[in-house]
């Protein structure tokens, strides 16, 4: 992460020195940071409302059933954890919320997750291979209606602006395994 | 079609949301009194990750507004025409990783400037329902527990959105043309 994000800024001010126009770099400076602190700020009331929601799930046993009934699924894809662990369930409802685009009630119950992988990690500064494998199918899509699309094509005067959600169900269907069999494979490798 | 969609995810967290609450009335828990526990963590949570946030943020924005993702789409043309991505979706493809709002607006641009009908408006369309910004969710997830090293995690996300790319533009080629 380190390497990358040195990069990712000094790339960024040489080009924009080099290319005559360092003024944005004050401009991102002054606007990103607030951004970023609008973002997270905004994210603390659904945040809250998604923690309050697993703390009941958790203590009326709701959390262990959908657990269980994903096991053969889970067993193959996060191996390290134990059957019954909270970090499953969590992992599962966040891949829902992913599912029908709720971004921030994902990012809520997808961050709950990684607190319950924390725990049963032996070295708290390194991802685990769960973290991993469920970051990446995290980043690789697995929504149904994507809708911020579908709106932006009927407005942009499409007939059949659902057309494309075959496609890219497929499309992520696709890229979702490749990310599973990279994890597997590339996790191996210390 | 639509309208029955946007229903379908409207109504899916507050079918979560009742069923989550209508279990835990009939186990008796003490709803009220566990929500607000749990809540309490929600404030911490934005707390802890917002210091990954503002880094990420910078990092990104001085990408965008550099006008270094433009040198990359240039840079990325050959490799992207030799697998077979047409040069118009290429900006889409570039940007998607980094910036969904940044991937947003160069999505809006080809659908109005191709149609959204047009071969090159779907195919863009599915790009953009089949992958996911990387390195925002990845600042935040692992800021959240403060996990600095990632191990393979970017190398197989970024196989991961190769593939999307690679199988938008197949299944694509494959049902609209």
């Amino acid at each position: 992460m380190n390497i990358i994000w040195i990069l990712m800024i000094f790339i960024g001010i040489i080009i924009a020195v080099v290319t005559g126009k360092p003024e944005v770099i004050n401009d991102v400076i002054i606007h990103e940071t607030g951004e970023a602190v609008t973002f997270a700020i905004g994210l603390t009331g659904i945040m809250s409302f998604w923690l309050g929601l697993m703390n009941i799930a958790k203590k009326s046993g709701f959390i262990s059933s959908i657990t269980k009934s994903m096991t053969p699924i889970t067993r193959y894809l996060f191996p390290e954890v134990p059957p019954n662990h909270p970090a499953i369930g969590a992992m599962m409802m966040n891949m829902v919320a992913n599912m029908f685009g709720a971004g921030n009630s994902a990012t809520a119950l997808g961050l709950k997750a990684m607190e319950e992988l924390q725990k049963l990690n032996t070295d708290k500064m390194v991802v685990t291979n769960t973290m991993a494998m469920f970051l990446v199918i995290n980043m690789s899509s697995i929504q149904i209606i994507p809708l911020t699309i579908l709106k932006l094509r009927s407005d942009a005067g499409s007939v059949n602006p659902t057309d494309i959600i075959i496609t890219s169900i497929l499309a992520t269907i696709v890229s979702t395994i490749f990310g599973v069999v990279a994890c597997k494979i590339l996790e191996g490798r210390k | 079609m639509i309208k029955v969609l946007s229903y379908i995810s409207i109504i899916a967290i507050p079918l979560m949301m009742t069923v989550i609450l209508l279990h835990g009335w009939v186990k008796g828990v003490n709803m009220y009194d566990c929500f607000v526990e749990g809540a309490a963590e929600g404030f911490k949570t934005s707390i802890r990750i917002m210091p990954y946030l503002v880094a990420i943020f910078i990092a990104v924005g001085l990408m965008r507004k550099s006008g270094f993702i433009d040198y990359l789409i240039n840079l990325a043309n050959p490799l992207m025409t030799f697998v077979g991505v047409p040069p118009e979706v290429l900006p889409l493809v570039i940007m998607r990783p980094i910036s969904g709002s940044g991937a947003l607006a160069i999505l809006r641009d080809i659908l109005n400037s191709y149609g959204p009908d047009s071969f090159i408006g779907r195919l863009s369309s599915t790009m953009m329902g089949s992958a996911e910004t990387i390195f925002y969710t990845m600042a935040v997830y692992f800021g959240s527990v403060g996990v600095k090293k990632g191990r393979h995690t970017l190398g197989a996300a970024l196989i991961s959105h190769l593939a999307s790319i690679i199988a938008a533009v197949v299944v694509c080629t494959y049902l609209f043309l």
